[in-house]
C-alpha cells in the first residue's frame, strides 16, 4: 500500500481520535478557566489557609511533569477509593494542570490594573464581589487572553500524554493503527501532521479572537 | 500509621531502583537541555542576520518542533530511523527529540531578546572593522544570553519535566523504575507521590539556580523594559 492508500485507510480511525482529542482539550480548558479565576482570586483575597492552600496548589501542578500528575490520578487515586475512567482521569489532570498556570496569568493580570480601581469601586459602595465582577475580571480576563491561549494550544499538544491512561485520543488512535499495520513512522508523521493543522487552526481562531476583543491602548505589555 | 510506615519501607528498599532512574533523568534531562541550547544560538543567530530564505527556513524549523507534541516528536525519532535502516536506542531517540524542540522553543526567546537589543549594535561593530562572527559572539550573543535568562528559566522547568514523556519510548528514566516497582508491590501512590517530589526538587532547585544567574549577570540599566 503506498502512502497515500495508507493515510485514506486510517484517516477514520484517526477521525475519531481528533474528536476525543477536540473534546479533551476543550472541555479540560473550561474546568481550567474556572479553577483559575476561583485559585487566582484565593490566593490574592482569600484568608490565610486558603491562601496557603491556593499556593501550594499552583506549586504541586507547574512544579511536577503532568504524566506524574495523570498517573497518580489513574493509578494511585484507586487506592484511596477514588476511580477515575481513562478519559475523565485525563481530563481532571489537564484541567487541575492548566489551572495552576492560569491562575498565576490570571493573577499577574489582576496585579497589572491598578489597585486605585478597586478602592475606587468599594468607596461607591459597591460590594467586594460586584466590584470584581464588574470593574476588575472584564479588564483582566481581557489581558490574559494571550497567556490563556497559549495554554489551550499547549493543552492541545499534551493531551497526546493521556493516550498512556489509556484515553482514546488522536495518539492513541494513531499507535493502535501503527500496530495493526506496522508502520510506525508513517503513521506518527501522519498523526503529526493533524496536530500541526489543529495547532495552526486553533492560533487562528485564538488570534482572531484577540483581535476582536482588544481595547486600543490597553493591551497588556508582556 | 503502620501502613504508612510499610510503605516507606517498602520505598526505601526499592530506593536503589529510583536512583538508577533518577540518574537516567537527570542524564537524559542536561543532554538535551544544553544541545537544544547550543543549537538554539546559532538557530536564532540565523534567524535574524541570514540572508531571508535562510531565516525563513529557519523560522519554520522552529514552529515545526514547537506546534509538534512531544509524544509525536519522540515517536518520530524513535520508529523513523528504523524505517530507513538505522538503529537508535531509546535514549538516543529521546534525546535528540527533545533537544529539537527545546532547541525550536528556546531560538524563540533568543530571537525575541536579539530583537529587542536591536540590529543597530551589529551594524556599529562591523563599522568599527570587527569582523561579522566576532560582532555576533561578542556584542550580540552576551546581552542576548543574558536577556533571555528569565525566559530559559522558564523552559528549564518546563524541559527537566518532559523527560518523564521519553518513558513512552522505553528509556528506563525515573518514572519507568517507579512502574517497576509499582508492578512488583503494588503501591502506585506512594511510588508516584515519591516521583512528583523529586521532580519537584530538581525543578525547583534549577529555577534558583537562574534566579541567582538572573541576580548575577543583570546589567544595572540595561534591564529590558517589561
Amino acid at each position: 500500500m503506498n502512502f497515500l492508500n495508507y493515510v485514506w485507510e486510517i484517516l477514520p480511525a484517526l477521525a475519531d481520535g481528533i474528536k476525543v482529542t477536540m473534546i479533551m482539550t476543550a472541555t479540560s480548558m473550561g474546568l481550567a478557566a474556572v479553577l483559575g479565576v476561583i485559585v487566582a482570586l484565593g490566593k490574592m483575597y482569600g484568608p490565610r489557609p486558603v491562601r496557603a492552600f491556593c499556593s501550594f496548589y499552583i506549586e504541586l501542578f507547574r512544579g511536577t511533569p503532568l504524566l506524574v500528575q495523570l498517573f497518580i490520578i489513574y493509578y494511585g487515586l484507586p487506592e484511596v477509593g477514588i476511580n477515575f475512567p481513562s478519559l475523565t482521569a485525563a481530563i481532571v489532570g489537564f484541567g487541575l494542570n492548566s489551572g495552576a498556570y492560569q491562575a498565576e496569568y490570571l493573577r499577574g493580570a489582576i496585579q497589572s490594573i491598578k489597585t486605585g480601581q478597586l478602592e475606587a469601586a468599594r468607596s461607591v459602595g459597591m460590594s467586594f464581589f460586584t466590584a470584581m465582577r464588574t470593574i476588575i475580571l472584564p479588564q483582566a480576563l481581557r489581558r490574559v487572553i494571550p497567556s490563556w491561549s497559549n495554554d489551550v494550544i499547549y493543552t492541545l499538544k499534551y493531551t497526546s500524554v493521556a493516550f498512556m491512561i489509556g484515553a482514546q485520543e488522536l495518539t492513541s488512535a494513531g499507535k493502535i493503527m501503527a500496530g495493526r499495520y506496522f508502520r510506525f513512522a508513517d503513521t506518527f508523521i501522519i498523526v503529526g501532521v493533524i496536530y500541526l493543522i489543529l495547532v495552526y487552526i486553533f492560533s487562528s481562531i485564538i488570534n482572531n479572537m484577540e483581535r476582536n476583543l482588544r481595547i486600543p491602548g490597553f493591551e497588556m505589555r508582556d | 500509621m503502620q501502613a504508612f510506615v510499610d510503605q516507606v519501607l517498602i520505598l526505601w528498599s526499592n530506593s536503589s531502583a529510583l536512583l538508577k532512574g533518577l540518574e537516567v533523568t537527570l542524564e537524559l534531562g542536561f543532554a538535551f537541555f544544553a544541545f537544544g541550547f547550543l543549537l538554539a544560538i546559532f538557530i536564532a543567530l540565523g534567524i535574524v542576520f541570514a540572508p531571508k530564505y535562510v531565516s525563513s527556513l529557519l523560522s519554520g524549523f522552529s514552529w515545526v518542533f514547537r506546534s509538534l507534541p512531544a509524544i509525536i516528536l519522540l515517536f518520530i525519532f524513535y520508529y523513523g530511523p528504523a524505517r530507513i535502516g538505522l538503529d537508535i536506542s531509546p535514549f538516543w531517540a529521546a534525546l535528540l527529540a527533545l533537544g529539537l524542540r527545546h532547541a525550536g522553543y528556546q531560538t524563540h526567546y533568543f530571537r525575541g531578546a536579539i530583537q529587542s537589543i536591536g540590529t543597530g549594535q551589529l551594524e556599529a561593530a562591523r563599522s568599527l572593522g570587527m569582523s561579522l562572527p566576532r560582532g555576533l559572539f561578542e556584542i550580540i550573543l552576551p546581552q542576548m544570553l543574558r536577556f533571555s535568562l528569565p525566559a530559559s528559566a522558564n523552559e528549564y522547568a518546563i524541559t527537566i519535566k518532559d523527560t518523564s514523556l521519553a518513558f513512552a519510548i522505553g528509556v528506563v528514566e525515573i518514572l519507568q523504575q517507579g512502574k517497576y516497582i509499582v508492578a512488583r508491590e503494588y503501591n502506585p501512590l506512594a511510588v508516584y507521590i515519591t516521583i512528583a517530589v523529586i521532580y519537584w526538587i530538581i525543578t525547583r532547585a534549577g529555577t534558583r539556580i537562574f534566579a541567582y544567574l538572573e541576580d548575577k549577570y543583570m546589567v544595572p540599566g540595561f534591564d529590558l523594559e517589561r
